[in-house]
């Protein structure tokens, strides 16, 4: 893209307008990012953007109680006139807290382990690693995170670090799986012989390799964090009541169905949305990180 | 158009436009094919790649892609056209009609299934009489692999596409496009991906088989070497044009068309001396295709006319036809 | 390849052993004391000590998992401290009526995915593929439990053709001899029509919202393979020898696409043994997955590790199963042992 004679300087602004460009050729993918930023920006502004930005705790309103979707309350108010949407809004952060928390963790570990698992494989501690992740992998994550959670006391913190423990094999496997092939590379080779050392391989040789693939499956995985998440607030676990969490408001309001479907269905419409946007941006991540022109 | 041959024509092209639907938008990859194949002739192809010619066959057995679309042109096959076709007769084309062997021979067999299993269907698809009985299918199996001199053909059978080397199955599907009769088989660049060691040897069976059958062949390559030694007649393709064609030993001693003559000094000549020369310039860009002769843009004698209008077949005599303006007064009427 | 198998099962066999100390670590780290939490706080110090003692919960803990252990390969996995039975008699009991939901919506989730794959495929770029693909986005993005609450409102409530609780009617007498514990298969050997379709119907609601989220996977999947494969040579080249479209799809182009997602498939219902345990409970019905949740929400240890390693095995003896169908379709890896693109 540079004129020619001039010396190869990367243009940043450049290789991110070529990476939108290959993004936004699927125009669900813009879709889906614009649905998870709007959702990021309400969930952060919530005191600002929400119409009752107290809802939130402990607050009781009777008069207002259980009232369906009208021009003061856009999706309805509980059974103790909380309104729904400021709950919602607020309920989101700790989807994002949950999903940037457990994937922050869990990728760099799992994808470091996976590495080593990969360019040392056939050693002993490799072996170990990779049998742990079978292990691990042998449960569903939701039944691992359930079984972890259970055993804690129910905080959103707690179900974050249950998270992470079902988390972390998947990378370590998708790490381990590239790391087998790409070691075999000719400039992995030419590394190994002009003596280059062994984190410069890792971090330098294999990992850009990786990261592709790794990051796409972060991004498709924030959405199903968040669902795994969801499904452990459901039953309980997760963000305590007062404070509102997607799946416990879910749960509470199945009670009250169908008369008063309000209490259930717009929280569960605000996980689907938001699994929706990260699953639709996940597949223009794939797009814009595959080789292919 | 062309002098009239006591042989009737199998396969009958006109003026056929292909267009692929694509997220950059319409590819125009043909643009007013004339092609015609009579009956027991072999017919070569050739042209550089990315130009059509895979597309016009393809569009023969009508098995192009689902983006595709043809917008203007017709196709017969002993008469009847193509495009129109539907169930029955369309399967009759392709079951007993024509068929078509493929460039990639690691490709072009199903993985997952036996060779067997492969040929039992084609040879049932061809509607002959007794090809729905499983013994028929199994006797002309076997006779098919025997003429393309494969060894051990019971055990050929029972074997899976992975278990045969690139030219054994290269043969295998040349045995299954001619274990029945046909009147037409399509090779699309079939020896490209081979050994060169096997090159000759399975273009020469392929040729055996073809002449004892008595079928056309219409060969795609882009070597006019294979085409001097397998063909009768060739014809020269470009961005999605027919530029020239004539029987092969005319074109070989003249080629009139810029193209051609440039295609021709683009042989390694061992005995002339001296290297290959390349076409200065590239196939043009099918989205916006240029509006006159598509050679224009690269063509030395191009002129402005070229670049405007769109050349017509000129006839040379000699079954020698030219789609160039360069020949226009040349060109012998009646 | 019986090497292979072998060496499979081995690993199989250390994988489940590690779960067994995962789960047994994850058990024991329990905050608070298992026997006084069963007992309650009423109970005497010294009733809570010879229960700590009949559990050897007063042993270090590499002896109580050397004892657990031992007592697992014998089929003792320890009581209930919630139903105060053997571990082992209430799975007996409960495992078949979760196996029941879940073997049927395994079915219709593989039957369902890949038809829909198919029609999908055969109208690509068609209005019905673009139904089809909007309508797997959904099931892929919504969670089991959403549509058993959706469920629960339409059938429970709006059109109540279907019952929405338990696993059969108040009026109807259980299976009067237990063979498999799967009532609608009891049902049937028993020649009960009316019975066995009271047990299907008590089934089919959770099945559904189980399979779902897997069907459009499996759907969106086997669609993705198969336009994939549509392009490859050897399609062209079947569609060239005459094979009409609907043997093409069905056969040739089905069995190549369908080998890589049946590794998929096989994770997808061991999905729906996760998925059970909201799903179960809130269709009230009752299964091992249900009383797992409430073994896990009583921190009832014995049950947990129970129930976590029936999971464990239902997990390998999927795999196994996957690997045998796989090396069944696909020749390369049965051949070779391996696929060879």
């Amino acid at each position: 893209m540079n004129g020619s004679g001039k010396t190869p300087k990367r243009d940043y602004l450049d290789e991110v307008r070529k990476l939108w460009y290959k993004f936004s050729l699927n125009k669900m993918s813009v879709v889906g990012l614009g649905i998870v930023a709007l959702v990021l920006i309400v969930s952060v502004f919530q005191p600002l953007v929400a119409p009752y930005p107290t809802h939130i705790g402990a607050v009781v309103d009777f008069k207002n109680a259980n009232r369906g979707p009208c021009a003061d309350y856009w999706l309805g108010t509980d059974t103790v006139g909380r309104d729904i949407m400021s709950r919602i809004f607020y309920a989101y952060r700790g989807a994002f807290t949950m999903g940037l928390g457990v994937l922050a963790a869990t990728v760099p570990l799992g994808s470091v382990l996976g590495m080593m698992a990969g360019y040392w494989k056939g050693r002993w501690f490799s072996t170990f690693i990779m049998r742990m992740t079978d292990i691990f992998l042998a449960l569903p994550p939701m039944i691992l995170a359930l079984c972890v959670c259970s055993i804690l006391r129910p905080t959103l913190f707690n179900s974050l670090l249950a998270m992470c423990v079902a988390w972390w094999p998947w990378y370590t496997r998708l790490a381990f799986g590239m790391t087998t092939s790409l070691r075999n590379e000719m400039y992995v080779k030419s590394a190994e012989l002009l003596g280059a050392s062994k984190p410069h391989i890792l971090f330098r040789e294999i990992l850009p390799n990786c990261t592709g693939s790794i990051l796409t499956k972060a991004t498709l995985d924030m959405g199903w964090v968040i669902l795994t998440g969801a499904t452990l607030s459901f039953v309980g676990l997760g963000e305590q009541p007062p404070l509102p969490a997607l799946g416990t408001m879910v749960s509470d309001g199945a009670k009250y169905l169908p008369a008063q479907w309000w209490l259930s269905i717009f929280p569960a419409l605000a996980i689907m949305i938001i699994v929706l946007g990260f699953n639709l941006m996940g597949d223009g991540v794939k797009d814009m990180l595959s080789g292919e022109e | 158009m062309r002098t009239p041959t006591d042989r009737p024509p199998v396969v009958d092209i006109r003026d056929l436009h292909v267009e692929f639907k694509t997220y950059a938008g319409k590819v125009r990859v043909l643009n007013g094919v004339n092609f015609t194949v009579y009956a027991g002739e072999k017919v070569a192809i050739v042209g550089e790649t990315g130009c059509g010619k895979t597309t016009t066959v393809k569009s023969i057995l009508r098995i192009l892609a689902k983006n595709s679309r043809v917008p203007r042109g017709e196709i017969l096959f002993r008469g009847r056209n193509v495009l129109g076709m539907k169930g029955d007769e369309l399967k009759k084309l392709r079951g007993a009609g024509a068929s078509m062997i493929f460039q990639d021979p690691t490709m072009s067999l199903n993985p997952v299934f036996t060779i067997g299993e492969q040929m039992f269907e084609a040879i049932r698809n061809s509607g002959r009489e007794g090809c729905g009985k499983r013994d028929t299918q199994q006797e002309l199996a076997v006779l098919a692999l025997k003429q393309t001199s494969m060894p051990d053909p019971e055990r050929i059978l029972i074997s899976y596409p992975f278990q045969l080397s690139g030219g054994m199955r290269q043969r295998v599907c040349i045995a299954m496009s001619l274990a029945t009769p046909r009147e037409m088989v399509i090779a699309d660049e079939p020896t490209t991906n081979l050994d060169v060691t096997i090159q000759d040897q399975v273009l020469k069976i392929l040729k055996d088989r073809v002449e004892s059958k008595h079928s056309s062949l219409i060969l795609i390559t882009h070597s006019l070497g294979v085409a001097r030694e397998t063909t009768d007649r060739v014809y020269v393709m470009y961005a999605g044009n027919m530029i020239e064609t004539a029987p092969t030993e005319e074109i070989f001693r003249r080629q009139a068309h810029p193209y051609t003559q440039a295609l021709m000094r683009c042989i390694p000549r061992l005995t002339g001396g001296g290297v290959a020369e390349g076409i200065p310039g590239r196939i043009p860009n099918y989205l916006k295709p240029p509006a006159g002769c598509r050679f224009a843009p690269r063509c030395p004698q191009a002129e402005k006319r070229c670049h405007e209008e769109k050349p017509e077949f000129a006839d040379l005599g000699n079954e020698h036809f030219v789609a160039c303006f360069s020949y226009e007064q040349e060109e012998k009427k009646g | 390849m019986l090497k292979k198998i072998l060496t499979k099962i081995g690993v199989y066999l250390l994988v489940l052993l590690g779960l067994s100390i995962l789960v047994f670590i994850i058990a024991r780290v329990i905050p608070g004391d298992p026997a006084r939490q069963a007992l309650g706080p009423r109970v005497s110090e010294e009733t809570v000590q010879n229960l700590r003692r009949e559990m050897n919960l007063d042993k270090p803990l590499v002896t109580q998992y050397l004892y657990w252990l031992k007592g697992a390969v014998y089929l003792d996995l320890g009581n209930s401290l919630q139903t105060r039975r053997p571990v082992i008699t209430d799975i007996r009991q409960y495992l078949p009526a979760t196996l029941e939901i879940v073997l049927l919506s395994a079915l219709f989730m593989i039957i369902g995915g890949i038809l829909l794959g198919i029609v999908s495929t055969k109208y690509t770029g068609k209005w019905l593929d673009g139904v089809i693909r909007v309508l797997s986005y959904l099931g892929i993005v919504s969670p089991s439990f959403l549509w058993a609450v959706l469920f629960m409102l339409l059938f429970g409530y709006l059109f109540p053709v279907l019952p929405t609780t338990g696993r059969i009617s108040q009026s109807m007498a259980a299976p009067s001899r237990i063979i498999t514990g799967m009532y609608t298969i009891d049902y049937l050997l028993q020649g009960n029509i009316a019975g066995y379709l009271d047990a299907i119907r008590h089934i089919i609601l959770p099945a559904v919202a189980l399979m779902l989220g897997g069907m459009a996977q499996a759907a969106r999947l086997t669609r993705g393979n198969m336009v994939e494969n549509y392009l490859k040579d050897y399609i062209q080249a079947e569609q060239a020898y005459g094979v009409t479209e609907n043997r093409l799809l069905f056969k040739y182009l089905l069995k190549p696409s369908l080998i890589p997602t049946i590794t998929v498939m096989a994770m997808d219902i061991a999905a729906i043994f996760g998925n059970a345990f909201l799903v179960e409970n809130i269709f009230n019905y009752p299964g091992l997955s249900r009383y797992g949740l409430s073994a896990m929400l009583n921190k009832d240890i014995n049950a947990i590790s129970g129930v976590v390693m029936i999971l464990g095995l239902v997990f390998i003896v999927l795999n196994i199963l996957s690997d045998l169908i796989v090396a069944w379709l696909d020749p390369r890896v049965r051949l070779m042992g391996g696929s060879e693109e």
